[in-house]
C-alpha cells in the first residue's frame, strides 16, 4: 500500500521507469517459473521413496517357508483333518489372524494332500463333511470332492494345495502367500493346481504331492 | 442497516464484531444462507442432501470419539470393540450411534440421488454437482466397507479374503494388487492399519472436501426448481429462466425453504438415536481368527448384494463381470449429465428414467434379500439338526427306512429341504419321484450333474439302493410317479408302419 505512492511518483518522473518496471516483472515471472520448476523438481525426488514404501508390499516379494504340520500319526491313512499352523510370513502385531489352517488328507502311507482352507472362489473358509466326502463352502456355495477337485457351484477349479514334504515322520509343508486365483493370470493354464509361494522353492519340491490334473 | 466498512462487511460492535473484522466470514456466509431460492423447491423432497450432511458431522464427531479407545491393530482392534461394548462407560452407546448412523448415511445417500435423478436435476448446469455427488456415493460406500474392516471381527477377516481374492482376478497386475490391498503377504497387522489409514484419513478427507465443492457449486447454481411437464432444459435459456423464477418467487433460503431440512435433520438424528438405542452396536461377531472356520462370513446390508451377484453369475462369467461391470455402471453414472444435459425434468415426461429405477430397485432389492437368506449356501447342520418328518417315515419298509437314514447321515438335507426344512441349494425332495423314475434318481445320486456333486464315491451300492428306494416313496398323497415313457415305447408291439396295406 505505502509503495503505490512512490511508483505512481516514479511513473511521472521517469518514462524510462515504465520499461524497467517491465523487465523487473519479466526477470520475477522468470524467477518464479524457474522456482516452481525446481518445487516440482524436488518434490518428485521427494516423492519417488514415499511411492516407494507405498508400494513395498507389492515389490518385496515374501518367498514364504516350509512349517512342519506336526507327525504324520496325527492324519490316519484315508482321514481328512484340520490342522492349524502359524504363518512364516506373519509379522510382530499380526495376532491372531498369523494363524492358518487348512485339510490334511493322508491319502496313504507316504501320500498327502494338503488343501488351503480358502476356498477357490473367493476364499472363504471351506469345511470337510466326512460323510458326503464333499468340501462346501459357507459363502457362495462351493463344493470339492474329496481330492480337492471341483464338484459344483461358483469355483472355476478345484481347491488350492500346498507343496508338501514328507521327512520321516514329520509331514511339512511350503506356506506364504494367501491362496487366491493371482497367480492363475500370470500361468496362463487352467486349472491351476497348485499354489505358487516362491519361485526359489521349486527345485525344492519332493515327497508326495499327488493331484489327479 | 449499519454502515458498511470498506470490505463491504457490516459494522459490528463488541466481540463479534472484533472477530468479524478479523475474519470477515460474516457477511459472505448470511449472504449464502440467505440466498433467494425458487419457493417451488422448498419441498419435503429437497431435504436429503443436507440430511446426508448431518450425518457425515454425527459421524465424524462418534468416529473421533471412537478413535480414543479403539486400537487400530490386528491383535488387540477386536478386544478393544469389546472393551467399548463392555466397559467404557456409553462406549456400546457411540459405537452404535456410529454404525447405525452408517446405515442412514448409505441409505440416506442413495435415497438422495434417487432423487435428483427422478427430479432431472443434474442437467444443466449442474452436471458437474452431480458427478462429484457420485464420486460422494462411492467414498460413502468406502466408508460403509473399511468401518466394516475395522470391526476386526471373523466377517471382517473373510471379508478381507474375498476383497483380495476378487483383486486376484485381475489379469496381469492381480498377484501385486492383492499385496497391496492386505499390505503383505496375509492378513495381519499391515491390512488392518491400511483400511485404518483409509478409514479415518484418505476417505474422510477427500468426502470432506467433496462435500464442500458439492455444496459451493449448488450454491453457485441455485437448488434445482421443481419440474414442471414441458419446461425444458435448455442450455442458452435455463440460466435467464431459473434467474427470472428466482427474482418473481423467490424466498430467503434460510429460513424459509430451510425450516424443512431443519426438521428433517431433527428426525433422522432421532431414528439414529432411537436404533442406537434399541437394536445396540453393530458386532463385532468372532474374533478374526481364521483357524475358526465354523462361520459363515456375510457382508453389511449395503454389500449384500454385491455377495448375491458373486454366488449367482455364472462361473465363466464371474471374472469379467467383476472386472468390467463396475467400471461401465460407475462410469454412466458419471458421463450421466453430459448425454442428459438437456431436455425434459420431470418424471412423467422420462418413462425410461422412472423404468430405469424401478428396475435397479427391484433387482438391488432382491439380490439383497438372497443375500441375507442365501439360499445358494448349503445349510451346514440340517443333516444333524433338521429330523425328516414323520409322516414320510410311516409304513415304509425297512429298506427305506434305511434309505432315509442315509439321506440324514450324507448330509442331503444340507442341500434339500424336506417339509420346507434344509437347505434350499438344491430342489425340495417331498415330492421326488413324481418327477424322477428310479434311473434318473440313480444316475443323479451317483454322477451328480446340475449343479449337484456326485456321490458315486461317498455311497456304497447298498446305501444307494436304499437311499433310491427312500426317495421313491417321496410323492404327495394320490400323485403317481414318474414313469420312463421311453421304457414304454419299447415294451408295446412294434406299429404296422402301413397300417392299409
Amino acid at each position: 500500500m505505502s509503495e503505490e505512492p512512490q511508483n505512481s511518483q516514479q511513473a511521472e518522473t521517469n518514462v524510462t521507469d515504465g520499461g524497467q518496471a517491465a523487465a523487473l516483472h519479466s526477470r520475477r515471472a522468470f524467477l518464479f517459473k524457474l522456482s516452481v520448476a525446481m518445487n516440482a523438481a524436488v518434490g518428485a525426488v521427494l516423492a519417488v521413496p514415499l511411492v516407494g514404501y507405498l508400494f513395498g508390499p507389492v515389490t518385496k516379494r515374501e518367498s514364504g517357508d516350509w512349517i512342519d504340520l506336526g507327525n504324520l500319526s496325527e492324519f490316519p491313512v484315508g482321514q481328512t483333518r484340520l490342522a492349524n499352523f502359524h504363518s512364516p510370513v506373519g509379522r510382530l502385531g499380526d495376532g491372531d489372524t498369523a494363524k492358518v489352517a487348512c485339510w490334511v488328507r493322508r491319502v496313504a502311507e507316504k501320500e498327502v494332500q494338503v488343501f488351503a482352507i480358502n476356498c477357490a472362489h473367493l476364499g472363504c473358509p471351506v469345511r470337510w463333511f466326512e460323510q458326503s466326502k464333499l468340501f462346501l463352502c459357507p459363502c457362495h456355495g462351493g463344493a470339492y470332492y474329496a481330492d480337492g477337485s471341483r464338484a459344483s457351484g461358483p469355483p472355476e477349479r478345484g481347491l488350492f494345495q500346498y507343496r508338501v514334504r514328507l521327512t520321516g515322520d514329520s509331514l511339512y509343508i511350503h506356506a506364504g502367500d494367501m491362496p487366491t486365483l493371482s497367480t492363475e493370470a500370470s500361468c496362463g493354464s487352467k486349472p491351476l493346481v497348485q499354489i505358487e509361494p516362491s519361485e526359489q522353492a521349486e527345485g525344492e519340491m519332493e515327497g508326495a504331492s499327488t493331484w489327479q490334473a | 442497516m449499519a454502515g458498511l466498512n470498506q470490505n463491504g462487511a457490516e459494522k459490528r460492535k463488541g466481540l463479534l464484531g472484533w472477530l468479524d473484522h478479523r475474519l470477515g466470514l460474516y457477511k459472505p456466509l448470511k449472504d449464502a444462507a440467505e440466498h433467494p431460492t425458487p419457493a417451488n423447491n422448498a419441498s419435503w423432497f429437497y431435504v436429503f442432501g443436507s440430511a446426508a450432511t448431518v450425518l457425515l458431522m454425527l459421524q465424524v464427531v462418534t468416529g473421533i470419539l471412537l478413535g480414543l479407545i479403539y486400537s487400530p491393530s490386528a491383535s488387540n482392534a477386536w478386544g478393544s470393540l469389546q472393551l467399548l461394548n463392555h466397559t467404557i462407560p456409553l462406549g456400546w452407546y457411540v459405537r452404535a450411534l456410529h454404525g447405525w448412523g452408517s446405515n442412514f448415511m448409505v441409505a440416506i445417500v442413495l435415497i438422495h440421488l434417487v432423487q435428483v435423478f427422478l427430479f432431472g436435476s443434474y442437467k444443466y448446469p449442474r452436471e458437474l454437482t452431480w458427478m462429484v455427488g457420485v464420486v460422494l456415493l462411492l467414498l460413502t460406500l468406502g466408508m460403509a466397507f473399511t468401518g466394516q474392516v475395522l470391526r476386526f471381527d471373523q466377517d471382517a477377516y473373510w471379508g478381507l479374503g474375498i476383497g483380495a481374492s476378487i483383486m486376484s482376478r485381475v489379469p496381469f497386475v492381480g498377484g501385486s494388487l492383492v499385496h497391496l490391498l492386505l499390505g503383505g503377504p496375509i492378513i495381519g497387522a499391515a491390512t488392518l492399519s491400511r483400511f485404518f489409514d483409509l478409514h479415518v484419513f484418505i476417505i474422510p478427507g477427500i468426502l470432506l472436501g467433496g462435500v464442500a465443492l458439492h455444496i459451493w457449486m449448488t450454491l453457485r447454481h441455485g437448488v434445482s426448481d421443481w419440474p414442471m411437464p414441458g419446461r425444458i432444459v435448455r442450455k442458452e435459456t435455463y440460466e435467464r429462466e431459473y434467474h427470472e423464477l428466482t427474482q418473481k418467487t423467490g424466498i430467503p433460503f434460510v429460513p424459509d425453504a430451510a425450516w424443512k431440512d431443519a426438521v428433517f435433520a431433527v428426525a433422522i438424528v432421532l431414528s439414529v438415536m432411537a436404533c442406537a438405542f434399541y437394536f445396540g452396536p453393530i458386532g463385532p461377531g468372532g474374533p478374526p481368527d481364521p483357524t475358526i472356520i465354523q462361520t459363515a462370513p456375510r457382508p453389511d446390508t449395503p454389500f449384500l448384494w454385491i455377495f448375491s451377484l458373486l454366488s449367482l453369475l455364472p462361473a465363466e462369467l464371474e471374472t469379467p463381470f467383476i472386472l468390467v461391470a463396475p467400471v461401465l455402471a460407475i462410469g454412466a453414472m458419471l458421463l450421466l449429465p453430459l448425454f442428459a444435459a438437456e431436455g425434459e425434468r420431470h418424471w412423467a415426461r422420462r418413462p425410461i428414467a422412472v423404468l430405469s429405477v424401478s428396475v435397479i430397485a427391484v433387482v438391488f432389492g432382491l439380490l439383497t434379500h438372497y443375500g441375507s437368506t442365501t439360499p445358494w449356501s448349503p445349510v451346514m447342520n440340517a443333516w444333524s439338526g433338521d429330523p425328516i418328518p414323520v409322516e414320510y417315515l410311516h409304513d415304509r419298509t425297512p429298506l427305506e427306512l434305511r434309505g432315509a437314514l442315509v439321506l440324514q447321515y450324507k448330509q442331503c438335507r444340507d442341500c434339500h429341504a424336506l417339509g420346507g426344512v434344509g437347505g434350499k441349494r438344491g430342489p425340495a425332495l417331498d415330492t421326488i419321484a413324481t418327477r424322477m423314475t428310479e434311473d434318473q434318481i440313480i444316475r443323479q445320486v451317483l454322477q451328480g450333474g446340475g449343479n449337484m456333486p456326485a456321490y458315486g464315491n461317498s455311497l456304497n451300492p447298498s446305501e444307494t439302493k436304499a437311499l433310491v428306494k427312500f426317495l421313491l416313496t417321496l410323492r404327495g398323497e394320490n400323485q403317481p410317479p414318474a414313469i420312463d415313457a421311453s421304457r414304454d415305447v419299447g415294451i408295446k408291439p412294434p406299429v404296422n408302419p402301413h397300417p392299409h396295406k
